[in-house]
């Protein structure tokens, strides 16, 4: 269980960027961090992946404040997939191994080697393993960095913007990746995005956010023509197509 | 909600995974070997002929012709190990520097420590006139090694009134070699025919000049930092991945920066107050080893040792020998053969490799 209490921030000399965040997320479920750009949802990313120290608040996971751990340990618990995908002369299997760095000492062990097969063979990648991350195309590279999140045995997964450079089909295949993940090892996952039908599509929890508050938290109900306009300043429907929600911009 | 899976493709090439790792390891010995070999060739060429069994006797001091142990001992073997040093450290300080600042340009120069360097030698030559005093070489490697680490000091300084970044890092290095520059030109207004000579000289770059001691605190240094970037390997390879991602692997990235741009500092000091100023080494080795093994540091660190040490003592076998007798300034044929490579590498390289 995740639980975020009275988090805030500022940048030096800046406005508050983060003003009181709380909710909590049970384990196994996915959230969604929607709002529009500079409503504060990637620097809460920033604060859960200690890149920022948050200025006063709390962060725990399953009992364990994330904020006074070691980098290292931190690691152990969270994994992180980024906007931009490394293209890069390095082998598939090399870079899910970088998973395992949080754990090595000197080398990497028979376990870690496990590890990194079994996170493969959950994203497809095992026949690919040879091949450098330059030959690929954006999906599989995706596909890659979220075999190396999974290879670090996180209990959290954050991840910013993940779908942003990749095509519709793509989008698709990572989503419903992240939330197999998420309901089959319990693992839970936050998600930046902007796309709120896809966010709908694949996702059980939404995180409102309007400068750097949280307007709503809940299941798809928060979304609604009320909070698209209030979020978005944009007038809204929402639709119910084949058991789909969906949401539709005049 | 909707669970229809999408299939996740496939393109069938696992094998390629274990060819790739074993092809890495083969041009590791395969550098290994090529170093090896210009090691035997660097020995065995000069004006002294003799026999390669003798030469290698003379290494152990056993060789029969007692001249050939002087030339060996006292001659050869201190140039091929100055070579063979300098190189290693030269090619991973650039390694390193490429890979913490994102920037395949890097090398020690962006820094500005060879810049610091020159300055230091100037002022030691012009300013405390040491090339006319006896023992004032290694005066002139002193006052060097200080310049150089004080780009370091600068650099460190300025840090810590702001974020480092690697952009921050090679903008300053930019305006300390500009500073550093400016600084070696007005000492050299100052100076006579002979101090300019003598500060022209040292900036070619000589490895004949360093005696064993300078050549054990080379050593010492450039073993430090290929240890310490070696056992940290795979935090550059999570460099590759992006600062926020190398971040989340519980990597002090800001931390590691320092470190490794001290440490780089500190190797190129050691090495360019010795033997003046090598370029290129540091800025082509490893895109040559980037090209045969990939951007993975596991082979990409001791590659660029490796392939290091064997430029430099390859451009120096080629200065000593293609006009003998006279020996050819190192730096010089480093950098005339060194450029067109460069050049090479850079429209030769396939897309995203560097």
């Amino acid at each position: 269980m995740l639980r975020v209490k009275d988090l805030k921030f500022h940048y030096q000399g800046g406005q508050q960027v983060l003003k009181e965040i709380n909710f909590k997320l049970e384990d196994g479920k996915f959230l969604s961090v929607l709002g529009n750009n500079g409503a504060g949802k990637s620097t809460m990313l920033k604060c859960f992946n200690r890149i920022i120290d948050p200025e006063a608040g709390s962060i725990s996971l399953d009992g364990e404040e994330i904020c006074r751990m070691p980098m290292r340990e931190a690691a152990k618990r969270m994994a992180f997939v980024a906007q931009t995908i490394p293209n890069t002369q390095m082998t598939v299997h090399d870079m899910v191994m970088l998973g395992r760095k949080p754990y090595m000492q000197w080398g990497f062990t028979e376990n870690d080697h496990r590890i990194v097969h079994e996170a493969m063979e959950r994203l497809g990648l095992t026949e690919m393993r040879g091949r450098f991350l330059n030959e690929l195309s954006g999906g599989e590279r995706q596909k890659v960095m979220l075999a190396r999140a999974l290879a670090q045995k996180p209990k959290l997964l954050l991840l910013d913007e993940p779908t942003s450079s990749l095509d519709l089909k793509n989008q698709y295949q990572v989503l419903q990746t992240v939330r197999d993940i998420c309901h089959e090892t319990g693992i839970a996952a936050i998600m930046v995005i902007h796309d709120l039908n896809l966010a709908l599509r694949f996702c059980d929890r939404f995180l409102l956010m309007r400068d750097g508050a949280v307007f709503r938290y809940g299941d798809a109900h928060v979304i609604d023509r009320e909070a698209i306009w209030q979020i978005y300043g944009v007038q809204g429907e929402t639709a119910d197509v084949r058991g789909q929600k969906i949401v539709m911009v005049d | 909600m909707n669970s229809d899976r999408l299939p996740l493709e496939n393109n069938g090439c696992g094998g390629e995974y274990h060819k790739n790792k074993v092809k890495s390891i083969w041009i590791l010995v395969l550098l290994g070997l090529v170093l090896a070999a210009a090691v035997l060739l660097s020995l065995w060429a000069g004006s002294y002929d003799t026999p390669v069994t003798e030469l290698l006797r003379g290494i152990v001091n056993q060789a029969n012709d007692p001249k050939i142990n002087v030339v060996v001992q006292n001659v050869r073997l201190p140039r091929i190990c100055t070579a063979v040093i300098a190189g290693a450290g030269l090619g991973v300080v650039g390694c390193v520097l490429q890979s913490i600042l994102d920037n395949p340009l890097a090398s020690a120069s962006t820094l500005g420590v060879s810049q610091g360097a020159s300055f230091g030698a100037a002022f030691a030559i012009i300013g405390l006139n040491a090339g006319a005093q006896n023992g004032g070489g290694l005066w002139i490697s002193l006052a060097a090694f200080a310049g150089s680490m004080g780009v370091a000091a600068v650099i460190l300084g300025l840090s810590r009134f702001s974020q480092i970044t690697p952009e921050s890092i090679v903008l300053a290095g930019v305006a300390i070699s500009s500073m550093f520059t400016g600084a070696t030109t007005l000492l050299q207004y100052f100076a006579d025919e002979v101090e300019l000579t003598t500060l022209t000289f040292w900036t070619f770059g000589n490895l004949g000049s360093a005696g064993w001691g300078q050549i054990r605190f080379m050593l010492l240094v450039v073993l430090l930092s290929s240890v310490y970037s070696i056992f940290h390997r795979w935090d550059f390879n999570a460099l590759l991945a992006g600062t926020e991602t190398a971040a989340s692997l519980g990597i002090h990235v800001r931390r590691m920066i320092l470190i490794n741009m001290v440490l780089c500092c500190l190797t190129a000091s050691a090495i360019v107050s010795h033997v003046g100023l090598i370029n290129f080494i540091g800025l082509v080795a490893p895109h040559i080893v980037r090209r045969l093994v990939g951007n993975n540091h596991v082979y990409l660190i001791p590659g660029t040792i490796l392939a290091g040490a064997s430029l430099l003592l390859l451009g120096d076998l080629l200065a000593r020998t293609v006009v003998s007798p006279v020996i050819l300034p190192t730096g010089a044929v480093t950098s005339f053969l060194g450029a067109p490579l460069f050049l090479y590498l850079l429209f030769k390289r396939r897309k995203g490799v560097c």
